[in-house]
């Protein structure tokens, strides 16, 4: 009597819970469906208009392009940084380590806003114009310290003897890297690095305060909202969610389910 | 002996790995920081920053209600979406832990945070789409004929709070349920063993066990919410701006790099003060 | 291949530790060497610096006559077998035993060839296309091998690589590890903690302890004539018995202990000549024990003795005899499977004057 109680309310609240979560996705998706100018109800019939104006719009897919390099390019540095530093620090005893950890890991606890506005402190004392490339440096800043931690923390003492059988048997520093160390952390790179491209491509207040001309997706879709409640705004927002959770489902059948395997 | 020993080989090869990520942080992380602190003791007069050390930006930030407001908005706007997420992610954790048959866990994990692979901005705006005057949630009242005016729902504190804690629930959904499958069922079993009722094994056993996990999660929220711009920009309108806000402003209209430097350093020691809280209970993994 | 190694006046700190200390050593080429000791005894250390990971902090090393002392593993004519067989886990067998050939520049096909005729050698050729998680403890053991001696080199080095394997398992490794080098002849350096693994396979064995090298020799001299208090009781059981040095003469010394006072030759103080007063100790193996039976020429008597506790190990009994001169003496003698012992019994003691070993010093100071 008593457990069916329990059941009961469990689900009425999981479905609450699940509805609250939901809903605002639901409307995103359905209105940018929207036969209309406005994406609010009633909901006058389907159309794929305001996603054919989606792809028309060449400002959009720049800065589509835009966001797609940024993120992958800052997380391949970030990765790489991360993995090195990692490297050294768990596979080395070096003078002032706890130290160097702490640094490393430190912008992970300051506002992105405060990084943003310390660079933009420093680029405009030094007059360095903004560009993409400002932006993807503050991206690394941003992704260093996720990709360090978590490749660290995957650095365990069972492989420092697989590292030194690689050096006793002939290989150089990078070839133990490229041959041993990488292919046998990879569940914890690539983790490391598609939460970084994850990171840096929903990234907005670096990339607003640290870009000018050319700007990421996120920015473009901000200045998109100066016109207030658009479909097409729903359409650039479905797709990017569309892709995301799209790129999700294939990590997790893939990645995810052959490395929990082994 | 002139060679070099084998460990001071390698000790001088781990300073070139560790190096280039050393670097990027002093140079894009901890020098802007330290700029930006003298900068915040700077001053902007007539359109020029004046090189003057002082602790005026400071000193203003207490005087003028303006921005004193912004911290106060801040930290109750922050502390009401951490307390409200922790109560609602809370049951929901536990419900997918304990109640959703194993493996369908992970499913239901996924389905509940699968709405935080939206645009950070996209999502925002798609609570305007439900909570405007014309949105969803006032065509339905109206329909209904429960209200015959529209609602103003959006551009308010409770509006920011909303967007806040949607997104926050599904993040700390994540952290707890990871907390509470850790737990070992035979602690349960103790404690109901031992003469404990439902109410009291959660209230003794397991919220104990979980609050390390519950802190740091409601941590990472106060952290992750005091500091952003865009919710409240988008959601919370131009009545009672929170402090990102009002540096964003200091930024744009106004271009007092100064007032925003200091600005931006109050808002950090609001961070440390309360990492400083809860450092007590913030259980920080190291491998 | 094969080469010499030597080890001159080698020491290595860790801070305010020493874990090797002055330590001088000659291999020769294609010896079978084990170093034993108990842990921290500085032989894993003395391995590292043969192998290129550590470099000694005084000292030097040479290697077929060439100076190694600051080379890196890879540019060294070693390898090294690890306890834990540092496998690479995400290669199959023959990339493991190849990988070496593969980083001096060998094309694929050739050696992927000689790879497989490595893991012939240890009798993995069938599961070449394997990963390392599908093998046994000693089958992956078996790859190390075949890996670390895929490339040819002078010197083996083997870090405790049976310790993992369970008994049984360990003692047919020892047979074929000795097998195989005996079939490559390259010198290999084997460490060890497990005495019995030391005399079954080594030609020599060095006995480390605190740092220092206690006693060198082959398997038989160590265990029947050793040379050290400590590498007497860590090569097996034995019976430490106090005594003083009371006379001289050019051929034998005079001792007396509490169960006697016994004349021995020279050559039964394997640490070097007696000095008369000098304090020293009687060892004596449960084994070489006998039942005196009247006087015998060249049996050492000890007097009579009482057992007080006997168990029957299938060769032999293993009893616990208290002598009637020094009841708080407790002596552990081995006796005949034939024999009938029961506890009270009295035993005549005496051993022959070959077996027994004395040592400067008393047990109390090591």
């Amino acid at each position: 009597m008593r457990n069916v109680l329990i059941s009961t309310v469990s689900w009425v609240y999981a479905t609450l819970i699940f509805g609250f979560i939901f809903l605002p996705v639901a409307v995103l998706v359905l209105f940018s469906f929207q036969d209309g100018r406005l994406p609010v109800p009633p909901f006058n019939g389907f159309s794929t208009q305001w996603y054919a104006a989606v792809f028309a719009d060449r400002k959009l897919m720049a800065a589509l392009a835009n966001s797609f390099v940024v993120a992958l390019v800052s997380s391949l540095i970030a990765c790489l940084l991360g993995f090195l530093a990692a490297y050294a620090l768990a596979r080395h005893k070096l003078p002032g380590s706890a130290l160097q950890r702490g640094l490393l890991i430190a912008p992970m606890t300051v506002s992105y806003l405060i990084i943003a506005l310390g660079l933009l402190t420093v680029l405009n004392t030094f007059g360095i114009p903004l560009s993409l490339w400002t932006v993807g440096v503050g991206h690394v800043v941003i992704n260093l310290p996720l990709c360090f931690a978590i490749i660290y923390s995957s650095m365990g003492d069972h492989h420092i003897n697989i590292e030194r059988a690689a050096r006793d048997l002939g290989a150089s520093d990078f070839k133990v890297m490229v041959l041993v160390t990488a292919p046998m952390l990879m569940p914890s790179i690539l983790a490391a690095f598609f939460l970084s491209v994850t990171f840096s491509w929903d990234e907005f207040i670096i990339a607003f305060l640290l870009s000018r001309f050319d700007v990421t997706l996120p920015v473009e879709i901000w200045s998109l909202l100066r016109s207030g409640l658009n479909p097409k705004t729903n359409a650039i927002g479905s797709l990017v969610f569309l892709v995301s959770v799209a790129a999700l489902l294939l990590l997790e059948f893939t990645l995810f389910r052959k490395s929990g395997k082994s | 002996m002139f060679a070099q020993t084998l460990e001071q080989t390698e000790r001088r090869k781990a300073w070139g790995f560790v190096a280039p990520a050393l670097v990027w942080t002093l140079a894009f992380f901890v020098v802007p920081f330290l700029f930006m602190v003298a900068m915040s003791l700077w001053s902007r007069q007539s359109g020029q920053i004046v090189r003057a050390w002082n602790l005026d930006n400071y000193f203003a930030f207490f005087e003028k209600a303006a921005l004193f407001k912004g911290l106060i908005n801040s930290l109750e706007i922050t502390l009401i979406v951490t307390v409200l997420s922790v109560l609602l992610a809370y049951p929901l954790a536990w419900i997918i832990a304990e109640r959703v048959p194993k493996r369908f866990q992970r499913l239901a994990l996924i389905l509940a945070i699968l709405p935080f692979w939206t645009s950070y901005v996209v999502r925002s705006y798609s609570w305007l789409l439900v909570l405007s005057k014309n949105g969803v949630v006032n065509q339905t009242l109206m329909t209904i004929g429960l209200v015959s005016e529209p609602l103003e729902l959006a551009s308010n504190r409770t509006a920011t709070v909303i967007g806040f804690v949607h997104f926050f629930v599904m993040l700390l959904t994540l952290t707890i349920y990871a907390n509470l499958v850790q737990l070992s069922p035979n602690y349960r079993r103790a404690a109901a063993d031992l003469g404990a009722n439902a109410f009291q094994t959660f209230r003794h056993v397991i919220l104990p066990l979980t609050l390390p996990g519950i802190m740091t999660g409601a941590f990472l929220t106060f952290v992750l919410c005091i500091g952003d711009y865009v919710t409240p920009q988008i959601l919370g309108g131009n009545n009672e701006l929170v402090l990102p806000q009002i540096i964003m402003l200091q930024l744009g209209r106004r271009a007092d790099f100064p007032m925003a430097a200091a600005l931006s350093i109050i808002l950090m020691l609001a961070v440390t003060l309360a990492y400083v809280l809860c450092a007590r209970w913030l259980k920080i993994e190291r491998a | 291949m094969t080469a010499a190694v030597s080890v001159e006046n080698a020491t290595k700190t860790f801070g305010p530790f020493t874990a090797l200390n002055d330590v001088s050593l000659e291999i020769a080429a294609g010896e079978f060497i084990v170093l034993l000791g108990p842990s921290g005894c500085g032989k894993t250390t003395l391995l590292s610096i043969l192998g290129g990971f550590l470099s000694p902090s005084r000292g030097r090393v040479l290697i077929g006559g060439r100076e190694m002392t600051n080379v890196t593993p890879a540019k060294r004519p070693t390898t090294t077998m690890f306890q834990d067989y540092a496998l690479f886990p995400h290669m199959k067998l023959k990339d493991n035993v190849g990988f070496g050939l593969r980083m001096r520049g060998m094309a694929k096909t050739e050696r992927d060839e000689k790879a497989l005729g490595f893991l012939d050698l240890v009798g993995l050729r069938t599961a070449a296309d394997k990963k390392p998680h599908e093998l046994s403890g000693g089958q992956r053991q078996r790859v190390a091998l075949a890996r670390a001696l895929a490339v040819d080199p002078e010197v083996l080095l083997l870090d405790e690589p049976l310790g993992a394997l369970d008994l049984k398992l360990r003692r047919q490794m020892q047979d074929e590890l000795k097998a195989i080098q005996k079939r490559v002849g390259t010198t290999f350096v084997h460490v060890t903690h497990d005495q019995e693994e030391a005399m079954a396979i080594a030609d020599r064995i060095v006995v480390m302890n605190q740092g220092r090298i206690e006693d060198i020799g082959a398997p038989a001299d160590i265990y029947m004539r050793p040379r050290s208090l400590f590498s007497a009781g860590f090569m097996g059981e034995v019976n430490f018995i106090p005594g003083r040095v009371t006379a001289l003469d050019p051929t034998s010394a005079t001792v007396e202990t509490a169960l006697g006072t016994v004349t021995l030759s020279l050559t039964a103080f394997t640490a070097g000549a007696p000095i008369a007063g000098q304090a020293v100790t009687f060892c004596i193996r449960p084994e070489h024990f006998r039942r005196a039976e009247g006087e015998q020429a060249n049996l050492v008597s000890l007097g009579q003795a009482r057992i007080t506790g006997q168990a029957f190990f299938g060769t032999h009994y293993r009893c616990h005899l208290a002598p009637d001169a020094a009841p708080d003496l407790s002596l552990v003698v081995h006796m005949r499977q034939s024999t009938h012992v029961s506890d009270g019994d009295a035993v005549p003691l005496a051993v022959p004057a070959k077996d027994v070993v004395v040592l400067p010093g008393t047990t109390k100071d090591t």
